[in-house]
């Protein structure tokens, strides 16, 4: 174990570097609760931005609201809404992507109900959504999760079709399994590896596009702690107090950054001929939504 | 090559035709009254009746939605419901300054990108090509809008020597399209690495190393011309990415675009508006899509042939 793990380090140095910060951010997220010294909706104006020091280990904001609670209770929301958003999408995309390929009358309208999707850039298609459905953390939730359909129809569009004509699966079908037998227990297993690849490479995408929409006043709405919305005001502060604006920048960076270098990672260490047919495939998958983009703009 | 352009016209024109049918119907589920958002929460029941038949939504649906095409073939998107104005009006003004953010961004992202993308690959496992990935690195994982209160931070508050906001000059231009073109820049900047390690490799490239063509022409000429096709299309596409996704970089900067009227249509609920700028955007990305597949076609012959 501890052989395999120190091939990986020398390896693989920064998709380690970025599991950590991953990880790391997983645990705040989950223990959020009890990792906060204090209450990160709890004001005290007699406070406001104090800079880093003993009593708040990274300042307070306008209203003394202590920042350390909130950036920890700020990778949960992140969490949550990402991790949400894109298993939504992934069930959702793999289900249509896959059925697609499957059913061959199927294909036509949904593929290109799905190229529709990718004829708007996701913060855009987000945007909309809000629009018609309102503000709020679940709405935005749903927002970011129609973004990421796209993404993974098409992956498991293409894998499903390179799949279809193995062996196993003519075999499986000799024997007389059920349709829904052959995709989940044949064709699902075998379209899993790169599906789990493209979870990590959209996570960060999620995260800024949600940012990004707090940070437009469009995505989670205030007191709740999100560090998007955190930064909304900051540029205003910045003079006397640039703390309120560097840190919860930096923290989402670094998630952002943590989960691209593990998802180049993990993409190389499965297939390393892959790396640049998916780059040049799906050059929002990063940002977006990036998509960028979403939250690429 | 006739055959592929019509081609390619011709299989842009449904997803466009669906673009627009998703428009108008999201539209429609849309929780509240239309005509009670023209008017105003506190106008008079009659008032809403009259707005109601002015704005034809007392008809069928999908009377309603042939009536929206036939407008749409007439340039019609209707009235700004926060105006009064005609959305055209408004449209295209704040377009115009769209394009030229991006354009200004994506010359930028193309012309640092590659050249970054090319030392790291010719300068391959030096602290050059590290320094390059770690830039490259950065630039794909930094948030756009924080990168703008950086650098306004830096230049407008700090430093006092850029305007923070507004697109009258063009200093204002400068911390804007940094702000767009990094994600790009740090991507194309990766695809011309990975292209161009590829390439180096070709026989080709040993054959001119062989005739003694110095290494500068081998590159930049042999190779680059070569290594360029795949980043071609990456260039083409993050411009359609720009063209809509600038909305974050024209709020934090209060650009005067696309973007920043769709965000406050966004809060207004103006639905017109809303949805004229959804059409400018869609349209906008297919019509570059086209273009770039076109480019590429014309670039490589064996595309055409496929």
């Amino acid at each position: 174990m501890s052989r395999t793990l120190g091939d990986f380090w020398r390896l693989h140095r920064l998709a380690a570097v970025g599991g950590a910060l991953v990880v790391l951010f997983f645990v705040t997220g989950l223990a959020a609760p009890v990792l906060t010294p204090h209450d990160p909706n709890q004001i005290n104006v007699r406070a406001a931005l104090r800079p880093p020091g003993v009593e708040y280990l990274l300042g307070t904001d306008n209203i003394g609201r202590d920042l350390l609670s909130r950036i920890i209770f700020g990778a949960r929301v992140s969490l949550y809404i990402s991790v949400t958003a894109v298993g939504f999408g992934m069930l959702v995309g793999v289900t249509l992507g896959m059925l697609a390929a499957y059913y061959r009358r199927m294909d036509a309208p949904v593929m290109r109900l799905i190229d529709m999707l990718l004829a708007f850039p996701g913060i855009i298609t987000a945007l909309t959504i809000i629009s018609i459905l309102g503000r709020g953390v679940e709405n935005l939730i749903v927002a970011i999760a129609i973004v990421q359909i796209p993404q993974f129809a098409r992956l498991a569009h293409g894998l499903t079709l390179s799949v279809k004509d193995r062996t196993y699966v003519e075999a499986a079908v000799a024997f007389g399994a059920s349709d829904r037998a052959i995709l989940t227990r044949y064709i699902l297993p075998n379209c899993l590896p790169p599906i789990i690849v493209q979870v990590s490479l959209l996570i960060p995408g999620a995260i800024t596009t949600a940012a990004s929409l707090s940070f437009l006043g469009l995505g989670v709405p205030p007191p709740t702690a999100e560090w998007g919305a955190m930064l909304q005001n900051s540029l205003q502060w910045s003079r006397r107090a640039p703390h309120v604006m560097v840190i919860p920048g930096l923290a989402l960076m670094l998630v952002v950054f943590g989960f691209n270098v593990l998802g180049d990672g993990l993409r190389d260490a499965m297939d390393p001929r892959l790396r640049r047919v998916r780059a040049a495939a799906s050059p929002q998958s990063r940002a977006n939504v990036p998509a960028s983009p979403a939250g690429a703009g | 090559m006739v055959v592929y352009v019509a081609r390619r016209v011709l299989a842009s024109i449904p997803i466009l035709l669906l673009a627009v049918t998703a428009v108008f119907f999201a539209f429609q589920v849309i929780p509240g009254d239309p005509a009670r958002l023209y008017v105003g929460s506190d106008a008079s029941s009659e008032a809403v009746e009259q707005a109601r038949r002015d704005l034809g939504l007392d008809r069928p649906v999908q009377v309603q939605y042939f009536d929206y095409l036939s407008r749409l073939a007439r340039a019609d998107l209707g009235r700004s419901m926060a105006t009064r104005r005609p959305v055209t009006r408004e449209l295209g003004p704040r377009f115009l300054n769209t394009i030229k953010l991006a354009a200004a961004g994506i010359l930028v992202a193309t012309t640092i990108g590659v050249l970054l993308g090319t030392i790291a690959a010719v300068k391959q496992g030096t602290v050059w090509d590290h320094l390059a990935s770690v830039v490259a690195l950065m630039g794909i994982s930094i948030p756009v809008f924080w990168l703008g209160l950086l650098l306004m931070y830096l230049f407008s508050v700090q430093l006092r020597i850029l305007p923070s906001a507004g697109n009258d000059t063009w200093r204002h231009y400068f911390m804007p399209t940094l702000s767009l073109a990094t994600f790009s820049l740090a991507f194309i900047a990766r695809m011309t690495r990975s292209s161009l390690l590829e390439v180096i490799r070709q026989d080709y490239v040993r054959t001119a190393r062989a005739k003694g063509v110095p290494e500068w022409a081998v590159v930049g000429y042999h190779a680059l011309r070569n290594a360029l096709l795949p980043v071609v299309i990456i260039v083409g596409l993050r411009f359609g990415y720009m063209l809509g996704g600038a909305v974050v970089t024209e709020e934090v900067f209060a650009w005067p675009g696309m973007g920043r009227l769709l965000v406050t249509a966004v809060s207004q609920r103006d639905i017109p508006v809303i949805q004229g700028a959804l059409l400018v955007f869609a349209t906008a990305f297919v019509v570059v899509n086209l273009l770039v597949d076109l480019l590429y076609g014309f670039l490589d012959p064996q595309i055409r042939y496929r």
